[in-house]
């Protein structure tokens, strides 16, 4: 399949811990000039503009906020709602937008800010009734849940996961703008930090902090002659969104959307000279190693003591520190493993770029391992 | 041990669709819907039937018995009311009717594949359907 689009700029805020007085709409005016100027590209060039939800600071009309925040007047516009797969999730709508005819230029943009104390959350769902009153609020439960699953059913340890934190971390020296630049952890700091949900420690869980990332989405007309990252294949599932209703503890949505993005690519998993995979929580990485086929079932820990994970490495995997090691700017996490995959495949990055690019597998992952969209991009049309 | 019933924690956001649910809760009974079209359970309570949109649930007196599928115990709770309680069991439970639903685990040593029964228990002033050990709590 010829592709129809390429992502030919990205623009990221470097995470904070608080944004004092900072406006969400600021700081995505910020990626999104950030983005445009990498593209080489004018203001007047966009004509399609996808935005994540925007809780609190502006709940409805989301899209009509931004763009006249940002003086754009859009013939294709929405808001892209699949938590942290919500990044990956804009840039195949982007495509499919420009394939029907809808627009030729598409701003992909998400982040947020960060006040010190954030608001409670007002969700008068399922979840509310049904989860937290027996004693679990948050996320950190339900990937406990995961984790504590998957150890049962196939014997992993604490020590594999801690791996897959280790690596977030050495990566993430590679890159200034990382929470965690500076402050690399071995796989005991790992097992040694402080237990928040078990089996779940504190180094397994990405930090929360605020940021903003933003994607130029172009047709192949405009992308051709220009350093771009492909949008060779995509695929989406959503399967649940409480924890007690998943249909799989141990194999998710990532699965089929991963299938799905590999067969519309033509290309196996062993292709990719990068893994951009969502890492909101260690038991994320492991699950999604296994169902991409990288490894077996239960096989994580031997893949994670058999390879080494660092841009020079011989399976670059979230080159940038991924959301464990750079923080996770809550929606635009995700996010994030665009843009280090398009910085990576357009050789733009700087201090850790890899050797001779070709593919890159980009995952994101939202609520409780429910809501998954799978990229596959590359140098090359 | 702390008393449970003297947290000061979110309790359930009930609507009237799913008060039958939390009645039977208060009277330490565990009801569950079942659809008269496909035969399937339903847990949490809904409109209509998830598997095959037909319009024919009724409630029905769920055993109380399940395996535990998973479990966390917290030390950093996501809510502060939960903060006294610590080190504390949540857990997946699947009903021997056939769903899961997320409920609090009793005891101290809890482990996947466990059967677990109904137990009742008072949580911030409200009983609420708990889970413990099939051979009770040491
Ligand atoms: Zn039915």
């Amino acid at each position: 399949m010829r592709p129809h689009a390429a992502i030919v700029g990205a623009g990221s805020l470097a995470p904070q811990r608080r944004t004092e007085g900072a406006s969400t709409l600021g700081m995505l005016a910020r990626a999104a000039k950030a983005a445009l100027d990498d593209a080489r590209m004018e203001k007047a060039e966009i004509d399609g503009l996808l935005v994540g939800p925007q809780v609190g600071e502006t709940p409805q009309h989301v899209p009509a906020t931004v763009s006249e925040y940002l003086g754009l007047q859009p013939v294709m516009s929405n808001v892209v709602d699949l938590g942290g797969a919500s990044g990956p999730g804009m840039v195949w709508r982007a495509a499919a937008a420009i394939q029907a005819g809808m627009c030729e230029t598409v701003l992909c943009v998400i982040g947020n800010h960060r006040n010190p104390e954030p608001p409670r959350s007002p969700n008068r769902n399922p979840i509310r009734e049904f989860d937290v009153p027996f004693g679990a609020s948050g996320a950190n439960v339900s990937y406990a849940l995961l984790k504590q699953a998957h150890m049962a059913r196939y014997g992993t340890t604490d020590e594999d996961f801690a791996l897959i934190a280790h690596w977030a971390r050495a990566n993430a020296q590679n890159c200034p703008e990382a929470i965690f630049h500076g402050s690399p952890a071995s796989v005991d700091d790992v097992l040694a930090s402080p237990m928040i949900a078990s089996p779940l420690h504190l180094f397994e869980i990405v930090m929360p902090v605020a940021g903003a990332e933003a994607g130029i989405v172009t047709s192949a007309e405009r992308a051709r002659g220009r350093q771009a990252a492909w949008l060779l294949g995509a695929g989406e599932k959503i399967t649940h969104r409480a924890v007690s209703q998943a249909p799989d503890l141990t194999s998710g949505p990532l699965k089929p959307s991963m299938d799905r993005a590999f067969a519309q690519s033509g290309l196996g998993v062993e292709r990719m000279s990068l893994l951009s995979l969502y890492d909101c929580y260690t038991i994320m990485v492991a699950t999604t190693l296994e169902d991409a086929g990288l490894c077996t079932p239960g096989g994580f820990g031997e893949f994670m003591r058999a390879h080494d994970f660092g841009p020079a490495g011989d399976m670059p995997l979230n080159t940038h520190g991924g959301q464990l090691g750079y923080g996770q700017p809550d929606l635009a996490g995700g996010m994030t493993h665009v843009t280090e995959a398009v910085r990576q495949l357009r050789g733009a990055a700087t201090g850790r770029q890899i050797a001779d690019p070709e593919f890159a597998l980009v995952t994101g992952n939202g609520a409780t391992m429910s809501e998954a969209v799978a990229l596959v991009l590359g140098t090359d049309a | 041990m702390t008393d449970l019933s003297t947290l000061k924690v979110p309790g359930p956001t009930v609507i009237p669709l799913t008060e039958p649910f939390w009645e039977a809760a208060a009277e330490g009974r565990l009801v569950i819907q079942r659809c008269g079209a496909c035969g399937e359970a339903v847990f949490y309570p809904r409109e209509i039937c998830p598997h095959c949109w037909a319009d024919a649930l009724s409630w029905e007196e769920a055993s109380g018995t399940g395996w535990l599928k998973t479990f966390s115990t917290i030390w950093k709770p996501g809510h502060p009311g939960w903060i006294p309680a610590v080190p504390y069991t949540v857990g997946l439970v699947e009903l021997a009717e056939g769903p899961t639903m997320l409920s609090h685990i009793l005891g101290e040593t809890p482990e996947v594949g466990m059967k677990l029964t109904l137990a009742p228990t008072n949580i911030g002033g409200r009983v609420l359907p708990c889970f413990r050990p099939e051979h009770g709590v040491e």
